[in-house]
């Protein structure tokens, strides 16, 4: 078994047991092998990732020192800019677009030595739960390709998962790294929000998006963590403070740690095994030194209809900037008015638009309090009942997902399909990190994640948990 | 047109979202919209405003609305030139610029 993990290949690598020329191959020919059928990617950049291998190749021959991600490929959800390197939403709206810059987190990568070999599929402009919202087609689940992979960062997620790279980075919304990761039974991380820097991720909801990784490991996933992290002065509701340290703590163990279940989000409205493997993963923290307790929080059934409102008006201003001047596609007509419409009307998809439509709805004259303030109110609401429960627990336990992995076409009306966020938006709505983590499989071989939230600024102890429920695995 | 409401209650809307208001909502964003797209989209839409109604349902009284997750306050920084995006390289993804601006059909005329 070749090595699957970023840490293990950037040992190998470092170590001159495999070049990084040999590393980056393999994932390429893996890529040839299966992209095809799995359609992770909008682009592989195969050239530049040999390039870029060689490159570390002769940093090592010369004896310079390394980042810790040396010549470990890398694959990127496509809303990250990636200067001179095309860069789509999965949108037709930014056909042909190339940035003039890089995201703060792909620099951050890239200073570690990590090499790009891609830019993954997404649902377009990161709406969507099951990658088929993409204009450039579905993303397939590598456990069992007849299902979606997730969504929205479902070709980050399959990338990982398919092996085509050892770690990927998605953006998360409304879980859209943690159900994905869950889907495809793989770690995912949300961030707590300004932990990461958001410079060159394309805007979906400004004050719930979050970048952070996929990964096979919770070590993979707290190294990613770490290097992307910290304050960035180009994006302004960045937290004006280092990385935290959290490779550090995965061996410390839960000794002593309080772990609350959220009552609210183990009902009839889940899938009764997704469910049982929640409370198996409580019972194997128990083993291992917590304090296990229930705890409700009930602001959280709120969240859809919170989230709802929020991201779509955010996303309603955020997505005016396409209007056919500035960026990739443009319908040309006698005014510019008209070229506008034409512009959105032609580039956007179906999501997208009604998306723009229930934002900018809410945000119109005279409904603005009712929907826009009320929902904000509800934020307000859930971070007060985290607050009081984290008063209680260290870290609090929940499915990620309400269900595992569906079949293609399964959520065709919207409001069956956002149902699938219920436990990963109110993380994003308070603004607190949450991780997915792999815990068993359903009876039709299905990946469950189990979901650790904790605290803004609480990725220590939450890595800490996770660690722990990644050593205690379902037989 | 029903956008002049001003109360601060949710109404019902999925008895209450008319094509007319969508008409009115896709005008608003840019977005023009086949008769079929209408019809799909305004039941879409009512459908999703009506599982957002449920927020009236909750005791609201007192709580401040979050303006943002994280307790913000101004960014400054020090009035010092620094570089910036290279301006060609910006506008050579437009999808028409000239004079080292970008390009448009003509703003003022005939409407639509």
């Amino acid at each position: 078994m070749t090595a699957r993990t970023a840490v293990a290949l950037a040992a190998e690598i470092a170590s001159g047991k495999r070049s990084a020329r040999e590393v980056v191959n393999e994932h390429l020919a893996r890529i040839d092998d299966r992209e095809e059928e799995l359609h992770a990617f909008n682009l592989v950049l195969a050239d530049s990732a040999r390039k870029q291998a060689d490159a570390v190749d002769a940093a090592i021959a010369a004896g310079e020192t390394l980042g810790p991600l040396a010549g470990v490929p890398v694959a990127l959800k496509d809303n990250m800019c990636t200067r001179g390197v095309p860069t789509t939403c999965s949108s037709r709206i930014l056909d042909g677009w190339r940035p003039p810059y890089d995201a703060t987190a792909v620099t951050r990568l890239t200073e570690a030595g990590a090499i790009t070999i891609g830019k993954t599929n997404m649902d377009e402009f990161a709406m969507g739960s099951s990658t088929e919202n993409s204009a450039f087609g579905p993303t397939r689940n590598p456990v069992n390709p007849r299902l979606v992979p997730g969504g929205s960062s479902g070709g980050s997620a399959a990338a990982v998962a398919a092996d085509f790279a050892p770690i990927s980075l998605g953006s998360d919304t409304g879980g859209s790294i943690r159900q994905p990761a869950a889907f495809c039974g793989l770690v995912g991380v949300k961030p707590t929000y300004g932990a990461v820097s958001r410079y060159g991720l394309i805007a979906f909801g400004s004050s719930l998006d979050q970048i952070g990784p996929f990964a096979h490991s919770v070590e993979d996933a707290a190294l990613v963590t770490e290097i992307i992290g910290g304050h960035d002065p180009l994006d302004s509701t960045s937290i004006a403070q280092p990385a935290m340290d959290l490779c550090a703590v995965l061996e410390t163990g839960v000794d002593g740690l309080r772990v609350g279940i959220i009552t609210d989000l183990m009902g009839d409205e889940l899938d009764a095994e997704v469910v049982a493997a929640t409370n198996a993963a409580a019972t194997a923290l128990e083993a291992a030194g917590a304090s296990i307790g229930h705890v409700t929080v009930p602001a959280v059934l709120s969240g859809i209809g919170a989230y709802y409102v929020v991201a779509p008006a955010e996303a309603s201003s955020n997505l005016a900037r396409y209007d056919g001047v500035r960026y990739g596609l443009r319908v040309d007509a006698a005014n510019t008015g008209t070229m506008n419409e034409l512009t959105r009307s032609a580039g956007f998809g179906d999501e997208v638009k009604r998306r723009i439509m229930l934002g900018t709805y809410a945000l119109s004259a005279g409904y603005y309090d009712a929907y826009y303030g009320t929902a904000q109110k509800v934020r307000t609401l859930i971070a007060r009942e985290f607050a009081a429960a984290y008063e209680n627990f260290d870290v609090l336990l929940c499915p990620t997902t309400p269900t595992t992995a569906f079949e293609f076409g399964a959520k065709a009306d919207p409001m069956s399909m956002y149902m699938n966020d219920l436990c990963t938006i109110p993380s994003n709505l308070a603004g607190h990190p949450a991780i997915s983590v792999p815990f068993g499989v359903d009876g039709d071989q299905r990946p469950i994640g189990v979901q650790v939230l904790a605290p803004a600024m609480g990725e220590p102890v939450m890595f800490r948990v996770a660690a722990e429920l990644e050593r205690n695995q379902p037989a | 047109m029903r956008l002049h409401a001003s109360s601060t209650e949710i109404p019902l809307m999925s008895d209450e979202l008319t094509r007319d208001d969508v008409t009115h909502v896709a005008r608003l964003a840019r977005l023009s919209l086949t008769e079929a797209e209408l019809d799909t989209f305004t039941a879409q839409l009512a459908d999703i405003l009506s599982h957002v109604a449920d927020l009236q349902n909750l005791d609201l009284e007192g709580v401040e609305p979050m303006v943002h997750p994280l307790p913000l306050t101004n960014v400054m920084r020090a009035d010092v030139v620094t570089p910036s995006l290279d301006r060609d390289e910006v506008l050579s993804q437009a999808p028409l610029a000239e004079d080292g601006r970008f390009r448009v059909p003509p703003v003022l005329g005939e409407d639509r």
